[in-house]
């Protein structure tokens, strides 16, 4: 949601990307003409709730979206290639060379029967050409980036046999491994214990300014985007709704949404203080309004919202709002 | 905590309250030691927020208030009685005491309608069948849920905040003193859980309940709570109203939970983790106080004795209430006002 001619080229521009699903109930709209840029080294935050659309992103970046039922349509370009015209053999470099991924659930990216080692090398002797040997030199090499005591010994432990932060940092360094580009992060600390989670944001903000990698953050949780964000983008059903620095969006938003979601979200409230919930329910992708999806749970809804769609519009400094509601919708 | 209680008896009482479950693996039995000397009181119609990481014991805890395991050792005081072991003690016991988990639809029956979920408890203790239909539409009503519209559907037709309205308008159909809610918002998208708990803070003015809120959201229990106990490996770290565990924590571990809170201000970022490594396994906890192998102020009597609960030193306004289970705090914190909290 940059405006146009920016001099130099971002790593990744992502254009009107529309993700639709067939399901038993009909077609689902998960992505709906999504825009953003990344730039190179720079940590995009994507926040929203279930639903709207954030993890989809991420699985398009990636093309893993079952192909069977989804129907993508748009523009990913990384370093100006075109991602959603990759053939078998420029997928098999995407995925996991340039482009990585780490997930809420460490199992997912790890198979139970081989040894975390074994894994890494694996992946780095696939992508990267170099021998076992080579590849088991490298495993050691990320394990230590990743600050996994005792690193050596725990190249030939089984997943399970770790803790779940010591498995959340074994999952950032096969992701590392073969030095991708881009790094995505679905949920990476979502399910971990407060005192671990800290110690997992605190460590990717870390090795994201060591490599210089360009990373895009998904999460729920506000208070953790606000930790690692440069910029920050706020999804409802489908559509990205504000874009801006952290800061911008986080301590001064401005589409009502995200208000209502900053407004929701409790902190250092204290007992009977009161909170703004967002009225209604969240949208029925299958069923969306002609109009803005948030019209029907918005106080400032106006007469032309429930007509058009809201296109992004800039608010000067690479911050946009999706939203028609005027001057006033600007705190 | 030694007064003849007799103008605010607590609703809920906990006395010493022990529980070990034994493993069996690989031909060895391990004792996990899920909770050990608890004890705690809540007032009437007040919430004690209950706080801490995987393993700390916090769900054992609400699952031996209700009844669902069996205590090793320990009391559990309803309205100052002792709750017999009885069938016809506990049947009037679990009337009185509710639960709503955090899985919305584990907890619904997906074969029934909701209104025969939420008709289902008081009908077996004895409600006919249509004052049962009555009040459940009445709650119904109150949770937010048009019975005209959902008192005919089956769960899976609902969202997971609609179906936790419904759990809570199933526990309340008990009209029930306690209630207990494990994670019961914690699933929930944010605009969907600032609901429910703005649904849950009128629901207890209205009905004089007492909760019992089980969380590892630090912002939400503080919004909630009275008072807060933390715990940590099946030990009480400390205990006291909310506004002194928040604004004056004693114990090095609440101390570091606090710190370990995101800033939300992307300026004022944190800059370093309070504390390192996962939280150890209640299996074979260490020694003397748990907490000590990762505790910066350790001394060697931490390692050697467990810590007592005691008012801890400097905290003159609030004493009276304020407990913490820390050999160091009460020796006289040097460490006192480091400014952990957020």
């Amino acid at each position: 949601m940059t405006t146009t001619a920016d001099t130099a080229a971002p790593l990744l521009r992502v254009r009107n990307l529309t993700v639709r699903f067939r399901t038993p109930r009909g077609p689902v709209t998960a992505l709906d003409g999504v825009r953003f840029d990344l730039a190179r080294g720079e940590v995009l935050g994507l926040i929203g709730e279930s639903g709207s659309g954030k993890s989809v992103t991420l699985r398009s970046l990636l093309r893993i979206l079952p192909s069977s039922r989804t129907t993508v349509s748009g523009s990913i370009r990384i370093d100006g290639r075109e991602v959603l015209e990759f053939g078998a053999r420029d997928l098999a470099r995407h995925r996991g060379g340039d482009v990585a991924m780490i997930f809420q659930e460490p199992m997912l990216a790890f198979d139970p029967v081989f040894t975390i080692g074994h894994q890494i090398t694996e992946t780095v002797v696939r992508h990267k050409g170099v021998s076992w040997a080579e590849g088991r030199a490298r495993a050691l090499e990320v394990l230590d980036l990743v600050r996994i005591p005792s690193a050596k010994l725990r190249l030939d432990e089984y997943p399970h046999r770790l803790s779940g932060g010591m498995r959340q940092r074994a999952m950032i360094a096969l992701a590392l491994s073969c030095s991708p580009k881009i790094l995505l992060a679905d949920e990476p600390t979502t399910a971990l214990d407060a005192t671990v989670q800290i110690q997992v944001v605190l460590l990717l903000r870390e090795l994201q300014r060591e490599l210089g990698m360009a990373t895009i953050f998904v999460t729920h949780d506000v208070g953790v985007a606000a930790e690692i964000s440069d910029r920050v983008a706020v999804m409802y059903a489908g559509r990205i709704v504000e874009t801006g620095t952290a800061a911008e969006v986080l301590k001064a938003p401005a589409h009502p949404y995200a208000r209502g979601l900053l407004a929701s979200t409790i902190h250092g409230a204290k007992r009977g203080d009161a909170i703004a919930a967002i009225p209604g329910m969240p949208p029925d992708l299958a069923a969306l309004p002609p109009g803005c999806a948030f019209a029907p749970r918005c106080r400032q809804v106006r007469d032309a919202c429930l007509a058009t769609k809201p296109l992004p519009r800039a608010l000067g400094g690479g911050r946009a709002i999706a939203c028609i509601g005027g001057e006033g919708a600007i705190a | 905590m030694s007064e003849i209680a007799h103008p605010a008896e607590p609703a809920l009482e906990v006395v010493g309250l022990h529980k070990t479950f034994h493993l069996r693996s690989g031909g060895r039995t391990r004792a996990v030691q899920a909770v050990t000397d608890v004890s705690f009181r809540v007032g009437a119609g007040r919430t004690l927020g209950i706080v801490g990481e995987s393993g700390c014991g916090k769900s054992t805890t609400a699952r031996l208030v209700m009844g669902l395991i069996e205590a090793d050792l320990g009391d559990v005081r309803l309205a100052g009685r002792e709750v017999g072991r009885s069938a016809a003690e506990m049947k009037a016991f679990r009337r009185r005491v509710q639960m709503v988990f955090q899985d919305s639809a584990a907890s619904l029956n997906p074969r029934l309608t909701i209104e025969a979920s939420i008709m289902f408890g008081p009908v077996v203790h004895g409600l006919s069948r249509a004052e049962a239909k009555t009040r459940a539409h009445r709650l119904l009503d109150r949770v937010g849920l048009d019975p005209a519209r959902f008192a005919g559907r089956h769960p899976h037709e609902l969202s997971g905040g609609q179906r936790q309205r419904v759990n809570i308008a199933r526990a309340l159909a008990m009209e029930p003193e306690i209630v207990i809610l494990d994670e019961s918002v914690s699933a929930l998208d944010k605009s969907i859980e600032a609901q429910v708990l703005g649904l849950l803070s009128d629901l207890q003015a209205e009905m004089g309940l007492t909760y019992l809120f089980i969380s590892h959201d630090l912002n939400v229990v503080r919004w909630i709570s009275d008072e807060v106990m933390v715990m940590y490996l099946g030990r009480v770290a400390e205990i006291g109203p909310a506004e002194a565990i928040f604004e004056a924590p004693a114990h090095p571990y609440t101390r570091a939970l606090l710190a370990s809170m995101p800033s939300l201000d992307p300026e004022a970022r944190t800059l370093a983790a309070p504390i390192t490594g996962d939280p150890p396994s209640p299996i074979d906890p260490p020694s003397g106080c748990r907490f000590h192998p990762r505790c910066a102020h350790a001394a060697a009597i931490c390692a050697a004795t467990a810590p007592e609960l005691n008012a801890p030193s400097g905290d003159g306004r609030l004493e009276d209430l304020h407990r913490v289970a820390c050999h160091m705090a009460a020796a006289g914190a040097s460490w006192a006002g480091e400014g952990a909290g957020p």
